[in-house]
């Protein structure tokens, strides 16, 4: 496999083989009646780290959140945190704080009371909380709405006075539970940075749940991807697109092609997968798949070239077909084209001039190619 | 949907008005009545009301029945909302079924059961009956009514307020008077004034329970209409009549403009954007 290290190589630390994780999952079980929602999980998140828990609802994302809270004690295995094990920690006692995706703002409050809600139970002084509160205010841009309540802000003023509220006390970790949500999108994309500039700028562990998986590649240094209750895969948001360990995972992130056959050769890295009637894909990256192993190869839209002239004689993997179906998207389109086998491949073209010379439309013949190091060999 | 009234709805909105509120009107209408006679109308006359206030049997039963009210639905809205927060926070202890449907049963139960089971159990402790008596019995029925209306409430609440203030490191106890309870005050209001309409206007219940000295105004009503019916009665009936409905129309019209004050804030917020 073909090393990614290079995005982000500044801050790795979790493949710093002497780092100490900060937040640590030792074999957690939890269990509603006979629902597990989360099955003997273990996961390590590191100091400083923009960590996202992605998955489907019902995957266990926001269960391991709330254990860590401590809004549910695990059924079996311990929870970290800074080397201090959380069980039997009521949630009033942990230092961390969480963001609701209801943001939960005290609907009696004031903005400013909402803020230094925290810090009074801390019994902080009057006049320090007033200081915490104004740089907090100044910090998610509300100063001018100190004095108003919940209900006479906008969606996402709300979403800043809870984000500001959960800030305030300075939490060893943040927790944001869906926390863009409810927010249209274009103001999800504009918070989306503004996250992740804040979690620089104020150098704090945040640990996000999503089911959205372009917020999670945003945002997250590191995303580890659920279902069932189970990590599929703990990587960076690159190597969980490009680099996937399962079809699972492959087809959880984005949009992905599968042929699933079998290994027939193997020369070097790369070996020849056997599929469908007598065809081969040459695949580069094929790790420790071995002769007569059963394989997907998975390779993404983009990485699939469509042409209407038949690619010269040598070309690496090159299947024909007619073009099924056109969705125009403005910056790409993508190309449904329907193989001469039946299978229908996706192939992503970024539209980067303006005027087409060379149009495909339905119907047409076209020819597709892909590198064999394109794709990735899946043996799970 | 057609706004304005036909002819069958307008017949029935007035015959439905009427069977409410006639006899309501014939008793207000004969309160200042001149005669002493209740069914003859001789003239238009505030006499009665003015003879009701050096009437001490009745002030001194309206007294009673006002101080009975209070403390009793005070003290029911305090156990009816820790019974409502049992029930809907904590919803795995054993045995809530059986406790929700002890807690409800007084709201089925008929009055004359209540006052007799009550009765015989001051007889059997032999605690004497008066102005005590009467209180703790109006705690005992008005209490559940207190839970059922905190507890729809509670139920609406959205648990992560309380979750986001424990979260904030409020304990239970704090959690709950600086959440919890402002949230819910409203509900609790209510409850309040429910019990203490309750217990204003209950008969049965209180002349099993009550003793000498502690006649409240209903049971006071009730003897003296048994030696018949006098304008005084009615006059005292007034009153009460006054007294409730200006209540239930000061609530009413002070929640309606909170809507409206709150309906215009959340517009003005949206407009604002942000």
């Amino acid at each position: 496999m073909k090393s990614l290290g290079s995005i982000r190589k500044s801050f790795a630390p979790w493949n710093d083989p002497a780092a100490t994780p900060y937040i640590r999952f030792e074999n957690v079980t939890k269990k509603f009646g006979d629902f597990v929602a989360v099955n003997d999980l273990s996961l390590d998140i590191y100091e400083r780290e923009f960590f996202a828990l992605l998955g489907a609802s019902g995957c266990g994302k926001t269960t391991l959140l709330r254990m860590l809270a401590g809004f549910e004690e695990p059924s079996a295995g311990q929870i970290f945190l800074d080397g201090q094990n959380l069980s039997g920690i009521p949630p009033y006692r942990r230092p961390v704080n969480m963001m609701f995706q209801s943001y939960a703002l005290f609907p009696h409050m004031t903005v400013e009371a909402n803020i230094g809600f925290g810090l009074k139970q801390d019994r902080m002084p009057r006049d320090q909380i007033a200081a915490r509160v104004a740089e907090m205010l100044k910090l998610v841009k509300l100063e001018q709405f100190a004095k108003r309540k919940p209900h006479q802000l906008s969606g996402g003023q709300r979403q800043r006075v809870a984000l500001a509220r959960s800030l305030a006390k300075r939490p060893k970790v943040l927790l944001l539970d869906e926390p863009l949500g409810a927010l249209d999108k274009k103001l999800r994309e504009e918070t989306q940075f503004e996250l992740t500039d804040l979690q620089q700028e104020l150098g704090l562990t945040f640990l996000v749940v999503t089911h959205d998986q372009e917020e999670a590649m945003t945002m997250a240094d590191r995303i580890a991807i659920l279902d069932k209750g189970k990590v599929m895969q703990v990587a960076t948001p690159a190597e969980t697109y490009e680099a996937p360990v399962s079809r699972f995972v492959a087809e959880f992130v984005g949009s992905v092609n599968l042929f699933d056959g079998s290994v027939s050769a193997r020369e070097g890295s790369v070996a020849s997968i056997a599929y469908g009637d007598g065809l081969t894909i040459a695949a580069d990256n094929a790790g420790d798949a071995a002769v007569g192993d059963q394989v997907a190869f998975a390779i993404r839209p983009e990485k699939v070239r469509v042409a209407s002239r038949k690619p010269e004689a040598g070309a690496d993997n090159v299947m024909s077909g007619e073009v099924w179906d056109i969705a125009y998207l403005g910056d790409m389109t993508i190309y449904h084209v329907k193989l001469d086998d039946g299978r229908v491949i996706k192939s992503a073209m970024l539209n980067s001039s303006r005027l087409v010379d060379d149009p495909l439309t339905w119907d047409d013949r076209a020819w597709i190619t892909f590198a064999p190091d394109a794709g990735v060999v899946l043996t799970r | 949907m057609n706004n304005g009234l036909s002819r069958f709805n307008l017949v029935s909105l007035v015959a439905g008005f009427a069977f409410l509120y006639l006899p309501i009107l014939l008793l207000v209408v004969y309160s200042f009545n001149e005669s002493r006679l209740v069914t003859v109308w001789s003239g238009f006359s505030t006499k009665w009301y003015v003879e009701l206030f050096s009437n001490q049997g009745l002030i001194d039963a309206a007294w009673v029945t006002f101080r009975v009210a209070l403390i009793s639905a005070s003290v029911a809205t305090v156990l009816g909302t820790m019974a409502a927060i049992t029930l809907t926070r904590h919803l795995r202890f054993r045995g809530r079924v059986l406790f929700t449907g002890m807690v409800f049963a007084p709201l089925v139960m008929p009055e004359v059961i209540t006052g007799l089971s009550l009765l015989l159990l001051f007889v059997a402790v032999g605690l004497d009956r008066g102005f005590l008596t009467v209180t703790l019995a109006h705690i005992t029925f008005s209490m559940c009514f207190v839970a059922v209306v905190v507890q729809s409430r509670l139920l609406t609440l959205d648990r992560s307020l309380e979750e986001a203030a424990m979260d904030l490191g409020a304990t239970p106890v704090r959690t709950f008077f600086q959440v919890t309870l402002p949230v819910i005050l409203p509900a609790v209001i209510s409850g309040w004034m429910l019990a203490f309409t309750l217990s204003l206007d209950d008969l049965v219940i209180a002349s099993f329970t009550s003793g000498p000295g502690a006649t409240t105004l209903p049971m006071k009503i009730y003897s003296q209409v048994r030696l018949g019916v006098t304008p005084e009665i009615n006059a005292v009936c007034t009153i009460l009549i006054a007294v409730v409905t200006t209540g239930v129309i000061a609530a009413s019209l002070l929640n309606k403009q909170r809507e409206i004050q709150r309906a215009r804030d959340e517009q003005a917020a949206r407009q604002e954007g942000g």
